[in-house]
Formats: structure tokens, C-alpha cells, sequence
């Protein structure tokens, strides 16, 4: 038996794949998957595309196509779309914006002196960089801790600098000096309090715990009314203790006290084990907390520190209560202009998006962080 | 030591009260410039150029104060304050004077220890509507929807009014000016009240202003003016004086332009002379220059001119004189004599 002749056929090689069926690959596969996944996430979808169609389109009009951004005043602005789309259309007028954009971003700050905060703005991400990037050299972080006195003369004037006075800082450069000092001096300030209420010392636990509910149980504009009206009482008349250093103090400590309870949520969250194998390694308390509590924990905490960074930044508008001029406090003065009384939305949605910059920018970074640090999958 | 730390600031804050007793009016002096209180924007009484630097109704007597006691209209500088914080600030000393669209009352003037040195615009409550509503009096808005800032004096006195005559209405309660336009706007009330230098600075802002009309009524008394904490007599006699020099200049016929033909020798009229310092040593007595009120009216104008730049008719605000005319034209803007 050397052949089989009535072997009729002996494939030669593997049958290639045939295409999967249409429904599985593609966009159609994609749509179902993600669109049309049942009845409810149909429903959903198409009243969600119906909405998009009735909004967006009015809304680019309205900003873009009909917007006008050179005109001396309000009433300018109609006559501009008017002549250009016809009587009783209405369009964006930015124009507002466009004259008012230097005193949105510096407030009352000297114009030729715009450069020292824009420098002191390049020099701050300069200096967040070797802390936000662990990948940059270390030698950075010196240029780091230096960097809050660079900032201070450079703002505020001396050392040879032309002084200005906080009464001509305003807009947004406010409310970055308030937030980014509350963000960078809260949260080693919460760390220490947040380890303080854990101790096993009365008497700084009993600090910590004090301090920090006194200052959760208190809202944030009352702590500025104490800082603008109170302060002003029990400081001797005609020490003038700046207001801005004043509220930034309040917000720090109001900030600390937040951050405090997000990394005593971080520390609750990490087994018993670690502080055990933590001591059983021989490692004295600095060193524990150091090496093995603190990384852990506020790995975990990051999306409750950033989403406190987040809540801080936003809170910093609630300065103009205190007749504060920031991004959101300028607008009062800007509409009481004789050319701009009337204008809202254009002057707020600015405004808007101003914040919306910083405050998606953290949010971004700490998904990075939370990403980068990802160790358990 | 935290014992020590506090008697000191204590003692500090003695020995510092017992300087400021010595007169704000020494203390300006000594730091070169006057710190105003103003408020954070009302159209046509305080709001900010394009250039940065405050402007207005209310901005013109915090210049005019620092041109009598400097020369120099640019020696102040501006605290925005809040309708919350500015009575402390007034009274913690970190402002020397108010000037920010505040009614003078009995409470505030005695209970709050303030002194108000005058009144630079007589406001009062009144009332808007649309042309085609068709109404001409305000007693004709029974059953009117009305909107109105809540927590006001204006929603008490709209109570009050319509009880008195005795007709009824449906409030809108709304938080903000702003808010009370877009909903003026959208016919979600007929009619808006507020202040009338407010609901005419609110229509000068519409597309159309001539469909809307203020009626005539007003309904309340608000007398603004400046104001100086109590006990802070000479200093408050420079704001009252430089205030009535510009009431003065107006019904005088001093202007900005002709101040210094006037001032240069003396004519016929001594009051003039007196006010303009070409008689007299009248500034001396205040402890001001010979000729500070030839300078306040050289660098502000008189009251007229203050008016009609800010909010009078040929502005977008367009207010009438009214009640604000000098007395010689019928209106309550009247100055003790200058002698």
C-alpha cells in the first residue's frame, strides 16, 4: 500500500480567514455597540443628536458668523449686524472682549509692566514642571523653591522693580496668585494635618481635629468677609496688612483643611498590613510614612486632591463679594460703562472659558498621574 | 510670649487710634493721597475706562476731594467695596471717605456712627413699562406682574405704594439687575421698578429704549451723597466744602473752561472772589491752599458739567436734571454760602 489513489483531495494549506459577518467589524459594529445598544441607549442617542442639531448650529451663528469684534460699544456692535445680516438679528458682540481683554487677564496692572507677570506666569510652569514631571532632572526642583520669591518681586515690585500695589491686581492674574498659592500651600499643609489627626499625641491631634472642623464647619465667603472686614478691626489702623495676602492666607487655610480630609480618606484606605510590614521592616515613623504610607495613600487620594485643586480655583471668584476685582468682578464695572451696559453673556462665556483652561488642565494631568502611577493591573 | 505678642497689638492699636484721632484730614496729608471707597460699578456713577482707571459720577467727588487737599486729581486711590463691606471699611479706617450711591437715612447716619456731608444725586423708586401697554401713571397698574429686587428698601416701598392706593400686584422676585433685564425683556413681568437713574440706565441699554417708558411717579426718597465716620469733623468739612464749591460753581457760572480768567484778578461778585481765593484767606481756615476751589472746578468743572458728562441727557443714561436742577431752576441742588 505506497499511494491511496482514491484520496481525492489533501489540502495544501490552511484556508485563509473569511471576513467576520458585517455586524461585527466596522462602523456599523461600532454604532450598535456603542450607539444603539438596546432600546434605552437608542432613545438616548437620538434625542442626544436632536438636541446637538438644535443647539450647535444657532450657537456657531451666533458666536461666529454673526459675532463682531471691532466695534467701539454695544449699540456699535447691532449697527454692525445689522448692516451686515439685517435689522433685528443678533449676534455675539466681542468687540467687549476685544477692548477689555488686557483688564480681564491683569486688572488695573500698569501696561508696561504686562511682561513681569507674564514672565512670573512662564517661570510658575516652569517651576511646577520638575514637580508635576518626575521624569525632568532633580536639580529643577531648586529652581522650584526659589521661584515663590522670583514670583513675589515680580508681581508686586521692589529689588529695583517698579512697586505696584495690590490694588492694580485684578482679573485673572488674581485669581492665579490665589489659587495657585492655596493649591501649592494646601497640600503639604493637609498632609501635615491629615498625619496630625492620626497621631497618637493628644495634643496635636487635638490641634489638627480643631482646626480642621472649625474650618469645614465655616463657609468659605465667611472666612473672607473675616479676612476683609474683621482682620481690619483687630489689626492696629494704618498697618496696611495687604488685602491679598489676607485672602490668600483664608483660602490656603480653607483649602488645607479640605485636603486634610481627602488624605485621611487616602491613609484609611491602606490596609492594616502595610503599617504592620512597615514596622516590621524596622523603619521608625518618619521613615514609614515616608517610604510606604504616604506614596500609597496619596496615589489613592489623587482624584480627590485635584478634584479639591479643581473647587479651589473655581472658589477664588468668590472674592469679588469682597469687592476683589477678578475675572468675575470686573464684569460689574466693565457693564457700568456707558458703551457695554447690556452685554452678558459674551463678557460671562469669556469668563467661562478662561476657567475652563486651567480647570481641564488639572483634570487632564491628574488622569495622566493616575495612569502613570497604575501599578495594580 | 503669645501674651506679649497680643498686649503689644493691643498697645499698637491704642497708640495708632490715638494718631488717627488726630484727624484723617493730617493723615491724608501725611501719605499723599486719598483712599476712596466706591462701589464696583453703576452705570454711569463708577465704571472702568478702557484705559484702567475708574471713572464717573461718583469717581468725580473722590477727585474732587483730592484736588482740594493735593491740587492733584490723580492723589486718590480707589477700594472698591461691596454694599456688605462698605460701611466697615468706612469704619475701620482702611477707607477715608465713601462715595458709592449710599442713601443717607436716619439709621445709618445714627446708628452706624456715619456722617453724610451732602447729597450729590436725589434718587427716588419709580417705575418702567412698555409703551404699549398703554399706561401713563403708575396708579393705573392694578394687577400688574412686576419685577423686583428682593431684600431691598424698593420691595417695601412697592408694598407700601399699592396698599396706599389701594390696588394690587404680583411680584417677580429677581436677584440682580441684570436679571430683572432679561426677564423685563422677555415679558415675564410688566412692569420693573427700582431706582429711576437705574431703570433709565437699564433702558438706555435696550435695543429699542423708545418702547419703554419710565412713569412719572416716584416713590420713594433716595437722597446719595457722601459720607465720612462720625467725629471726623475737619476732615469732613474739606468733602462737604468741595462738594458744595462744585454745587457753588454751577449757580455761579464757574466752569472748567472759565475758572481761570476768574481766578486770575478779582470781579465784581465777592462771593466769587471769596470761593476762587482772590478775597479772603478762606482755604486757610480748612487748612487747604488760598486757592483750592479754583482748582477743584479747574480739574472736575462744577456740578452741572460733573452731571451732564456722566449722566445727564446728552449721555447714553440720559437722565434728566429734575430734581437734581439747582434751586434757582426748581430743583433741591442747594449750597450754603460761601463767607
Amino acid at each position: 500500500m505506497s499511494s491511496e489513489p482514491n484520496v481525492a483531495f489533501v489540502a495544501s494549506g490552511q484556508i485563509p480567514p473569511s471576513a467576520p459577518p458585517a455586524s461585527e467589524v466596522g462602523p456599523i459594529h461600532w454604532l450598535r455597540a456603542n450607539l444603539f445598544d438596546g432600546v434605552v441607549n437608542s432613545i438616548l442617542t437620538v434625542a442626544s443628536i436632536v438636541a446637538i442639531v438644535l443647539l450647535v448650529p444657532p450657537l456657531v451663528d451666533w458666536i461666529f458668523i454673526k459675532g463682531v469684534w471691532n466695534a467701539g460699544s454695544l449699540s456699535g456692535c447691532r449697527e454692525v449686524i445689522a448692516a451686515a445680516h439685517g435689522e433685528g438679528v443678533t449676534g455675539a458682540c466681542w468687540a467687549v472682549i476685544n477692548e477689555r481683554f488686557n483688564q480681564l487677564i491683569f486688572g488695573f496692572y500698569p501696561s508696561e509692566l504686562y511682561w513681569r507677570p507674564i514672565l512670573a506666569f512662564v517661570l510658575m510652569l516652569a517651576a511646577l514642571a520638575p514637580v508635576l514631571f518626575s521624569t525632568l532632572p532633580r536639580w529643577m526642583l531648586w529652581f522650584s523653591a526659589a521661584y515663590p520669591i522670583a514670583a513675589y518681586f515680580l508681581i508686586w515690585g521692589g529689588l529695583g522693580l517698579e512697586v505696584v500695589e495690590s490694588g492694580q491686581i485684578g482679573g485673572l492674574l488674581l485669581s492665579v496668585i490665589i489659587g495657585v498659592t492655596g493649591i501649592v500651600a494646601s497640600l503639604p499643609i493637609g498632609i501635615v494635618l491629615a498625619l496630625g489627626r492620626q497621631s497618637s499625641m493628644f495634643f496635636i491631634k487635638t490641634i489638627c481635629v480643631v482646626f480642621i472642623e472649625f474650618i469645614r464647619g465655616v463657609p468659605l465667603i465667611t472666612l473672607l468677609f473675616v479676612a476683609s472686614v474683621l482682620l481690619n478691626y483687630f489689626l492696629p489702623p494704618g498697618t496696611s496688612f495687604d488685602l491679598i495676602l489676607r485672602v490668600v492666607i483664608m483660602v490656603t487655610l480653607f483649602a488645607s483643611a479640605y485636603m486634610a480630609e481627602v488624605i485621611r480618606g487616602g491613609l484609611a484606605a491602606l490596609d492594616k498590613g502595610q503599617y504592620e510590614a512597615a514596622d516590621a521592616l524596622g523603619l521608625n515613623y518618619w521613615k514609614s510614612t515616608r517610604l510606604i504610607i504616604l506614596p500609597q495613600a496619596l496615589k489613592v487620594s489623587i482624584p480627590g486632591i485635584v478634584n479639591t485643586f479643581i473647587g479651589l480655583f473655581k472658589d477664588t471668584t468668590l472674592v469679588s463679594v469682597i469687592g476683589l476685582l477678578d475675572p468675575v468682578g470686573l464684569l460689574n464695572p466693565i457693564r457700568a460703562t456707558a458703551a457695554w451696559n447690556g452685554i452678558l453673556w459674551e463678557l460671562y462665556l469669556f469668563v467661562a472659558v478662561l476657567f475652563w483652561i486651567f480647570c481641564f488642565s488639572m483634570s487632564r494631568y491628574s488622569m495622566y498621574l493616575e495612569k502613570k502611577l497604575k501599578t495594580d493591573r | 510670649m503669645k501674651t506679649s505678642v497680643f498686649l503689644g497689638t493691643l498697645a499698637a492699636a491704642g497708640l495708632a487710634a490715638g494718631v488717627a484721632a488726630a484727624g484723617t484730614l493730617a493723615d491724608v496729608k501725611a501719605k499723599g493721597f486719598v483712599q476712596c471707597g466706591i462701589s464696583t460699578g453703576v452705570a454711569g456713577f463708577a465704571f472702568t475706562t478702557a484705559a484702567g482707571e475708574w471713572d464717573g459720577f461718583d469717581i468725580d467727588i473722590c477727585r474732587a476731594v483730592a484736588t482740594a487737599v493735593f491740587g492733584d486729581p490723580k492723589a486718590v486711590k480707589f477700594t472698591p467695596t461691596t454694599g456688605k463691606t462698605r460701611f466697615t471699611a468706612l469704619a475701620s479706617g482702611e477707607i477715608d471717605m465713601l462715595s458709592r450711591n449710599t442713601t443717607w437715612t436716619y439709621s445709618r447716619d445714627v446708628d452706624l456712627k456715619l456722617t453724610f456731608l451732602g447729597v450729590n444725586y436725589y434718587d427716588g423708586q419709580g417705575f418702567m413699562v412698555p409703551t404699549a401697554l398703554g399706561v401713563n401713571s403708575a396708579t393705573e397698574l392694578d394687577g400688574a406682574t412686576v419685577c423686583i429686587q428682593t431684600g431691598t428698601t424698593t420691595e417695601l416701598n412697592l408694598a407700601d405704594f399699592f396698599r396706599a392706593n389701594d390696588i394690587s400686584y404680583e411680584p417677580v422676585p429677581v436677584e440682580t439687575n441684570a436679571e430683572a433685564r432679561a426677564k423685563y425683556l422677555a415679558g415675564a413681568c410688566d412692569v420693573y421698578t427700582t431706582d429711576a437713574s437705574g431703570l433709565a440706565a437699564t433702558r438706555s441699554t435696550f435695543e429699542n429704549p423708545d418702547d419703554h417708558v419710565i412713569l412719572p411717579e416716584i416713590i420713594s426718597k433716595e437722597p446719595l451723597g457722601p459720607l465720612v465716620r462720625h467725629g471726623d469733623n475737619e476732615w469732613g468739612d474739606v468733602v462737604r466744602w468741595t462738594l458744595n464749591v462744585l454745587i457753588i460753581a454751577e449757580e455761579k457760572g464757574i466752569t472748567a473752561a472759565n475758572v481761570g480768567d476768574m481766578a486770575a484778578a478779582p470781579g465784581k461778585d465777592p462771593e466769587i472772589n471769596r470761593l476762587l481765593g482772590t478775597e479772603g484767606e478762606y482755604g486757610a481756615m480748612m487748612g487747604l491752599s488760598k486757592d483750592w476751589a479754583a482748582k477743584v472746578i479747574a480739574a472736575i468743572g462744577n456740578y452741572g458739567e460733573v452731571f451732564e458728562k456722566h449722566i445727564g441727557v446728552n449721555t447714553a443714561i440720559g437722565l434728566p436734571r429734575g430734581l437734581n436742577a439747582q434751586w434757582t431752576d426748581g430743583g433741591l441742588i442747594y449750597s450754603p454760602p460761601y463767607r
